[in-house]
């Protein structure tokens, strides 16, 4: 039996897990309500994931392209969530996005600015106009920056750094505490506490491409699963279509998509711009359909359609795909992308600073003079923690969401740069709702040390057991199954033999052994991880089972196109009565009459008169 | 496929020694990509702290051949071919276990700096600033607080001044505060009695090993020891002030005693 007498403990009103944008966006909300505030994070603060957003944070500020504005905004995010998007969500975000930018100019950011002095926006795929404000291709770390050096002056704030959550507490069903443990010196930590709000990200280090940390686990999906929450659409899984392809030990790295809004082309080994072949017929009446016209827009994004090298990241990655499978591909199994041929080198070292380092540095490749060969890598979660659109909080009572790890927001696949809105606008949304549901809660939750017991001693039975597996086999045994068998394009007989291989990969993860002490200990945390990456994998592969359709980032060869019958449903994930995973679909709410109105309008319905003046404007200039 | 004896630092704060491991080596590696195969088949407890593997986030700075290095930037290929690679732990902050340190006292040095302070915005409710006003500021907020400069800083590492001199990092930190357009505090004084600028002779090695290639020393710690220098030590200037400027900026609040 574990020993609990000697466990560390501490009470907080609340406890955000993960210190990403989003979770640093809900911690520094709570410190400005006043409430006692833990933040618990894995890695050192200020080294999450979000550092490596590279373009930009979506927002209709309106200072590059003044007709921009939220329903324009809104519009198309719905159309690249293939109108499977949370429509409320997709309208917070849509709305909100805008004021949580300023605000962190107010704390110190600096974006690049527009010649009269405000900040600077830039194009991106998916996105209308140019809306992505940004600084080079460092914008994240810009903004985990600002939010920590704003949340490390806060009263009320504490940061437990290098610690990971392993399970969440309740009492009566609803949110007591969170057991966590220290990675320096391996002990258990027990925080009590009326609310937590989970910010942990996705779950990419289940496939072994992907331009995902070592963070991303799928922590929160797994501890919000068995705490009793659900998990929606986790089928939708975004493959990026530009990660680095070589060498190999960085294959999976991301190129910012910014790379294609200032410029850059794909083209396949015949040297052929290859994105025309595959225009969608619901975006062609706003894509470029010559080299000619996408070149001109170049020089004029008012008067020109844009380049197809700009449509949604999903259409894309599939694209490319397509030509390596039919034997268009570079060299190493990926495609090019060059923006050497049309830019100069100042000014892509000036917009492109990171990319033109990382090409230098870990591939030898200069991009001012050549093209960089790349690929889809597994880049982001649709899906995640089930939650109410308004509160963040999901169905179990204490339980928020905010990030990648919630679900919703982003439909069947997400345009480049909402995420570092949706970040931000649900971040603070959930500081809000943890704060207004802490208030109303009647009784202090108290802590049941029996389900402590039995946490600790799931976590450190890979410690204890005499023989056993290798973690860091089992891991790429996962990655394998899921690279193999649930990848970007799926089909019912490979995804029905990963759950078997998933059902075997259950029973090794069982029997893992990390040798050694529980002090820093890298294999056992590994350890540890694999379950939260076994719930990640299997959601997404049974969900992916059940949709049969190709909708976004989800793509089944045995069912082509999207179904009129397929948006009219949610697919959901839970943990049944017996202990096995239960995954059904849920007819979805009819969207409210006006925002449905406002997503399928035409432009010139949301832009009004003043749009088409602003265009009249720049066809004389 | 070639393979390389990896000297690899292996202890805690109790003390330690180096471990040889021979690992073979594939094209492109890097020196962090080695460290992860060695973990993966032959010493499941090597401690590395790491996250993202693409110089952003800094963690994994290390010392390689001596050198402090971002493990995750530096490629084979780059290291002379023959002889066994040493890996450490920086040094000058304390060993946790193998190669990861205790960089907390980083962590206190931000807390102490006076926050971003921010005029109020313009009447139509935004702030303006030029690109050119802006740009040496975002070079500092390039940063990605790897902590290299602050291990290869005589002051720090040799002389161990920890309670003197915050470092290069905040020093840029400071600079970045005092350069911004919007910021309204005054932490001139407090560069000078508070965080030690005078004891900066600059060697520029902070400068030399920035993985980011901030110009630490030239760009900020040279403008605020100059600022400094007008401020304290130039009568002429101090006279002019005194009959003609008022104070335009906000004192900087007082410190946390932290």
């Amino acid at each position: 039996m574990a020993d609990l007498s000697d466990i560390q403990s501490v009470e907080h009103d609340v406890v955000v897990i993960g210190a990403g944008g989003a979770g640093l966006r809900a911690a520094i909300e709570c410190g400005l309500q006043g409430l006692n505030t833990g933040l618990v994070c894995k890695s050192l603060l200020g080294k999450a994931h979000t550092v490596m957003a590279e373009g930009g944070c979506a927002a209709a500020l309106g200072n590059v392209a003044p007709q921009d504005n939220w329903k324009v905004h809104f519009r198309d995010t719905m159309r690249g969530g293939k109108f499977l998007n949370d429509w409320r969500m997709a309208e917070l975000h849509a709305k909100q996005a805008p004021d949580r930018v300023r605000e962190l100019e107010e704390w110190g950011a600096v974006f690049d600015r527009t010649p009269s002095g405000l900040i600077s926006q830039r194009n991106f795929g998916g996105h209308r106009y140019p809306r992505l404000a940004h600084v080079g291709d460092r914008t994240g770390l810009e903004m985990i920056r600002t939010l920590q050096d704003k949340l490390v002056y806060l009263q009320h704030v504490a940061v437990h750094m290098e610690c990971t959550a392993l399970e969440l507490l309740l009492d009566d069903g609803a949110i007591a505490g969170v057991l966590a443990y220290w990675r320096e010196t391996g002990r258990l930590f027990l925080l009590k506490t009326k609310a937590v709000i989970l910010a942990t990200g996705g779950g990419g280090r289940a496939w072994r491409f992907t331009s995902n940390s070592w963070e991303y686990t799928g922590d929160g999906f797994a501890l919000a699963y068995e705490a009793g929450a659900e998990l929606i659409n986790m089928e939708f899984t975004q493959f990026h279509p530009t990660g680095m392809v070589w060498p190999p030990s960085v294959r999976g790295i991301l190129v910012t998509e910014g790379v294609r809004g200032d410029g850059g082309v794909l083209k396949n080994s015949a040297g052929d711009r290859f994105m025309f072949s595959y225009i969608p017929e619901k975006f062609a009446a706003e894509t470029a359909d010559t080299v000619e016209e996408a070149d001109r827009w170049l020089a004029d994004s008012s008067k020109n359609r844009r380049p197809p090298e700009l449509l949604t990241r999903d259409v894309v990655a599939r694209a490319i795909t397509r030509e390596v499978v039919e034997g268009r591909g570079s060299p190493h199994g990926g495609v090019f992308l060059d923006i050497a041929s049309r830019r100069d080198p100042e000014f892509i070292k000036r917009k492109l600073p990171s990319m033109y380092h990382q090409f230098k540095e870990l591939a030898g490749v200069d991009i001012t003079k050549e093209p960089m060969e790349v690929g889809p890598t597994l880049h982001y979660f649709m899906g995640g923690i089930r939650v109410d659109a308004d509160t963040q909080m999901s169905r179990v009572p204490g339980l928020f969401a905010a990030g990648e790890c919630s679900g919703g927001m982003h439909g069947a696949n997400r345009l480049g740069g909402n995420s570092l809105s949706d970040l931000l606008v649900f971040g603070q949304l959930a500081g809000v709702g943890a704060r207004q549901y802490i208030s109303g809660l009647g009784k202090q939750p108290r802590i049941d040390m029996a389900q402590v017991e039995r946490a600790v001693q799931r976590a450190t039975a890979p410690l204890n057991r005499a023989e056993g597996i290798n973690p860091y086999v089992v891991t790429e045994h996962l990655q394998h199954v899921m690279d193999r068998y649930v990848n970007i394009v799926r089909q019912r007989d490979e995804l029905e033999t990963a759950l078997v291989e998933l059902e075997k990969l259950k029973q090794e993860v069982a029997q893992v052994k990390a040798p050694g002490a529980s002090q820093y200990n890298p294999g056992w945390h590994e350890a540890i991880a694999l379950g939260s990456l076994l719930i990640t994998a299997e959601s997404v592969t049974r969900a992916a089972l059940i949709r049969e359709e190709s909708r976004g980032g989800h793509s089944r060869v045995d069912f082509p196109g999207e179904s009129d019958e397929w948006v009219k449903v949610s697919v959901v994930a839970r943990k049944g009565v017996d202990g096995q995973m239960e995954v059904r679909t849920e007819p979805r709410p009819q969207p409210p009459a006006d925002l449905a109105q406002i997503a399928h309008a035409t432009l010139e319905e949301l832009e009004g008169s003043g749009a088409t003046a602003a265009r009249e404007k720049g066809a004389s200039a | 496929m070639t393979t390389r004896t990896f000297r690899v630092w292996r202890g805690d704060k109790s003390g330690g020694e180096f471990r040889d491991y021979e690992v073979p080596i594939d094209e492109g590696m890097v020196v962090l990509d080695v460290v992860h195969r060695i973990q993966a088949t032959q010493a499941p407890d090597l401690a590395v702290r790491w996250n993202c593997k693409a110089g952003k986030c800094g963690s994994c700075s290390c010392e390689i051949n001596g050198k402090p290095r971002l493990s995750c930037m530096t490629r084979m290929d780059t290291l002379p071919a023959e002889g066994p690679i040493t890996v450490q732990p920086i040094k000058t902050f304390p060993v946790i276990r193998d190669l990861v340190t205790d960089v907390a006292w980083n962590y206190r040095q931000k807390r102490r700096i006076p926050g971003f302070r921010p005029r109020p915005r313009n009447p139509d409710g935004t702030y303006r600033m030029q690109q050119e006003d802006v740009d040496r500021i975002q070079e500092f907020r390039k940063c990605i607080e790897c902590y290299l400069c602050q291990d290869v800083c005589h002051v720090l590492r040799d002389q161990g001044k920890l309670d003197k001199f915050v470092g290069p990092r905040f020093m840029i930190y400071l600079a970045n505060q005092e350069m911004h357009p919007l910021d309204n505090a005054d932490r001139i004084p407090a560069v000078r009695r508070d965080f030690g600028s005078g004891y900066c002779n600059i060697t520029k090695c902070c400068t030399e090993v920035c993985p980011e290639g901030i110009h630490i020393t030239d760009n900020a710690i040279i403008p605020l020891k100059e600022r400094v220098v007008d401020r304290f030590y130039d009568p002429i200037a101090a006279i002019v002030r005194l009959v003609r400027d008022k104070p335009t900026k906000e004192p900087a609040p007082a410190l946390d005693p932290d």
